[in-house]
C-alpha cells in the first residue's frame, strides 16, 4: 500500500474488506447447495449464502462509488485478481465437513455481528445504513451457527470430536480479525469504524460462552495467520475460488448477463 | 412434470355397484369437489397412489437442486447468483412442503428418503440431464419449471387437502422461476454471438427432455382413469404436453430460438401446434437409470445423506440431552 494513504483510499480498502468477506464466504457456503446433511440445512445454508451475496452487492457497490472510477460491484467481484482481494483468510478456507463449515461460519458470524453493531454508529451514514440492514440478517446467522456448534459439540462422541478438530484447525485464522493496520487507523480517525483490537474482548466472551455450551476446549495458541485482509498473502484456495466465480466474465469479456 | 408414470394402485375404476358404501360416499365427496383431509376415511389404493405421487414430486424438488446448484458458484453476476440461490432454496422448500403433505398419509420423510436413495422411488427424468452452459439456467427455469407449472396449476384443485394447499404455495414460486428463466434467455438471445450459441445449445438439449416430463400418452390407461376419477390427476399427459407446446413455441419465436423439431408448426385446423413425439426409448432408458446423469445424481444424494449421518445423530443426541436436563431441572425444582 502506498505511503500517502488518504482517507478515500483507506475507505475504499475498508469497504473491499467487508464486501470480499461476504463474497468469498457466500461463495463457499453456496457450494453446499443440495449436498447438506438434512433438508432444513440445505434451505438455511442457501439462505445464509443469499444474505451474504446481498450484503456484498451493498458493500462493493459503495466501494466502487467511493473509488470513483466507475467500477460496479460486479466489476469488483468478477474482474479483480487474488492480490486485490481483501477478505480474511478464514472465509476462503475450504468447507471440509459440515462441522468445519459451521465452525467457520460461527467464528465469522460472531465477529461479523459485533463489527456490524459498531458500524451502525459509523460517522459515514451510508455505512451505518448497510450495517443496520445486514446486522439483522447476521443476528440470525449467528443464532443458527452458534446453536449448531453447541449442538454438535455436545451431541455424540463422534460429533464432539469432529467439532474439536474443526475448532483446532480454524482457530489460527481468527487472530487476523483483530489486527489493525494503517487502513484501520485512518477509519478510526475518521470515526468510520472501530479499532479492530477493540472487538476482541466482546468476541472472546461470546465465543467462549458458545464453546463452553458445546463442551469444546478453546485452543491455547494465540498464533494468527495473516495476509488476507491486507491482500499481502492469501491462501492457495482463493485462486481456485476465483477461477470458478469469475469464469464467465473472464471468458466472455463485455457480455451482459 | 415432477411426478411421472405414477402407477395407480388398484385395478381401475370401480362401478358404483362394485363399490362398498364407504367407497361410494368417498367418491361422492370427490365428485362434489370436497377436499379429503388426512383424518378422513380413504381407500387404501387412494392413499398408496398419493404417497407415490407426492413422494416422487418431493424427490424431484430435492434432486432438482443439483443441476442448478451446478452453476451457483459460476453465476456471471452477483444478481444472477442471488436469484439462482433463491430459486434453489425455493426448490428445497417445495420438497419440504411436499414431504410434510406425504407425512399426513402415514409415511415419514426418512422412509421416503430411503426409498429415493435405494432407487426404489423415482424422481422426474428431466433432472438426469446435465446443465452444460449458463443458458441452461435460463432453459431450466423457462422450460422445466414451465412444464412443471402446466401440471401443478390444475393440481391446486386436487382432492387431497394437504397436497392441494402445498400446490397453491408452490405454484406462486414456480411461475416466478419461469419468468426469471425466460429473463436469462432473453439476455442471452440479445447478447453476443457466443451467448446466442449458448442459448440455442441449451434449447437443443432441453426441448425433448422437457416434452418427456409429461410422460408417454396415457389416454388409454386404466390407471390414469382411476387417478382422474380420484382427482389426483386432472389432465391427460397429452393434453398437458399440447398446452405446453402451444405456450412455448411463440415464446421461442420471440426469443429468436429454433425449436429442434422441423415438424413444429401451427395447425390451422386444430388451432394447436403440431410437434414430433420425443424418443420414448430414450425416456425409458432414463427411467431405468441410463440417463446421462442418473448415477451422479443418486450418488450425490447418497453421499450427502451418508456424510450427514453424524450430524443428524449429533443434533438428535443433543436435543435428547437438553430435554433430559430440562426435565431433571424441573423435578429438582419441584
Ligand atoms: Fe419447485
Ligand atoms: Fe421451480
Amino acid at each position: 500500500m502506498a505511503d500517502k494513504l488518504n482517507k478515500n483510499d483507506a475507505l475504499f480498502q475498508f469497504l473491499l474488506r467487508l464486501g470480499d468477506n461476504t463474497l468469498v464466504l457466500g461463495h463457499r457456503v453456496s457450494e453446499w447447495c443440495g449436498h447438506s446433511p438434512v433438508l432444513e440445512e440445505d434451505i438455511a445454508l442457501a439462505n445464509t449464502a443469499l444474505d451474504m451475496i446481498g450484503q456484498t452487492q451493498f458493500w462493493l457497490g459503495l466501494a466502487g462509488e467511493v473509488e470513483g472510477k466507475g467500477r460496479t460491484a460486479d466489476n469488483l467481484a468478477f474482474l479483480r485478481d487474488v492480490w486485490d482481494f481483501r477478505n480474511l483468510l478464514l472465509v476462503e478456507q475450504p468447507n471440509g465437513d459440515f462441522g468445519q463449515t459451521m465452525m467457520r461460519q460461527f467464528l465469522f458470524d460472531a465477529w461479523h455481528s459485533i463489527m456490524l453493531g459498531r458500524l451502525m454508529k459509523s460517522s459515514d451514514q451510508r455505512i451505518a445504513d448497510i450495517a443496520e440492514k445486514a446486522s439483522k440478517e447476521v443476528a440470525y446467522h449467528l443464532e443458527r451457527s452458534a446453536d449448531t456448534v453447541a449442538g454438535l459439540g455436545d451431541g455424540t462422541e463422534e460429533s464432539h470430536a469432529k467439532m474439536q478438530t474443526a475448532l483446532d484447525l480454524l482457530w489460527p485464522y481468527i487472530g487476523e480479525m483483530f489486527v489493525g493496520d494503517e487502513v484501520d487507523a485512518e477509519m478510526v480517525k475518521a470515526g468510520v469504524a472501530p479499532d479492530p483490537a477493540s472487538l476482541r474482548d466482546e468476541y472472546d466472551a461470546l465465543v467462549g460462552r458458545v464453546l463452553a455450551d458445546a463442551t469444546l476446549t478453546t485452543p491455547d495458541s494465540k498464533f494468527a495467520h495473516k495476509g488476507g485482509k491486507t491482500g499481502m498473502r492469501h491462501s492457495e484456495h482463493l485462486g481456485h475460488i476465483l477461477t470458478q466465480m469469475q469464469w464467465l466474465q473472464r471468458a466472455y469479456p463485455g457480455a451482459t448477463w | 412434470m415432477y411426478a411421472q408414470m405414477i402407477k395407480t394402485a388398484g385395478t381401475g375404476v370401480k362401478s358404483p355397484e362394485e363399490m362398498t358404501d364407504q367407497e361410494r360416499a368417498f367418491q361422492a365427496r370427490i365428485d362434489a369437489d370436497e377436499k379429503i383431509e388426512p383424518k378422513d376415511w380413504m381407500p387404501d389404493d387412494y392413499r398408496a397412489t398419493l404417497i407415490r405421487q407426492i413422494g416422487q414430486h418431493a424427490h424431484s424438488e430435492i434432486v432438482g437442486q443439483l443441476p442448478e446448484g451446478n452453476w451457483i458458484t459460476r453465476a456471471p453476476t452477483l444478481e444472477r447468483k442471488a436469484i439462482l440461490l433463491a430459486k434453489v432454496q425455493d426448490e428445497a422448500g417445495h420438497g419440504l412442503y411436499l414431504y410434510c403433505a406425504a407425512e399426513t398419509l402415514g409415511i415419514s420423510r426418512d422412509e421416503l428418503t430411503e426409498d429415493l436413495l435405494s432407487g426404489k422411488m423415482k424422481y422426474s427424468s428431466i433432472f438426469n440431464y446435465p446443465t452444460l452452459n449458463w443458458a441452461d439456467m435460463g432453459a431450466v427455469g423457462w422450460l422445466v419449471d414451465g412444464a412443471a407449472i402446466m401440471n401443478q396449476v390444475p393440481l391446486q384443485r386436487t382432492s387431497f387437502g394437504p397436497y392441494s394447499r402445498a400446490m397453491v404455495r408452490i405454484c406462486k414460486e414456480e411461475s416466478f422461476h419461469q419468468r426469471q428463466g425466460y429473463d436469462i434467455m432473453m439476455k442471452m438471445c440479445q447478447g453476443t454471438e457466443e451467448q446466442k450459441q449458448m442459448a440455442q445449445d441449451a434449447m437443443n438439449r432441453t426441448w425433448f427432455p422437457a416434452l418427456m416430463m409429461f410422460g408417454p400418452s396415457d389416454k388409454d390407461s386404466v390407471h390414469s382413469t382411476q387417478s382422474m376419477a380420484w382427482k389426483i390427476k386432472i389432465n391427460t399427459n397429452d393434453e398437458l404436453r399440447q398446452k405446453f407446446v402451444d405456450q412455448t413455441v411463440p415464446q421461442a419465436e420471440y426469443l429468436g430460438l429454433t425449436i429442434p423439431d422441423e415438424n413444429v408448426k401451427l395447425n390451422k385446423k386444430t388451432g394447436h401446434y403440431d410437434y414430433s413425439e420425443p424418443d420414448w426409448s430414450e425416456f425409458f432408458e432414463v427411467i431405468k437409470g441410463n440417463g446421462p446423469c442418473n448415477t451422479e445424481r443418486l450418488n450425490a444424494r447418497n453421499k450427502a445423506w451418508d456424510d450427514g449421518k453424524w450430524v443428524r445423530d449429533g443434533l438428535l443426541a443433543h436435543a435428547r440431552k437438553k430435554a433430559a436436563r430440562k426435565a431433571s431441572a424441573k423435578t429438582a425444582a419441584e
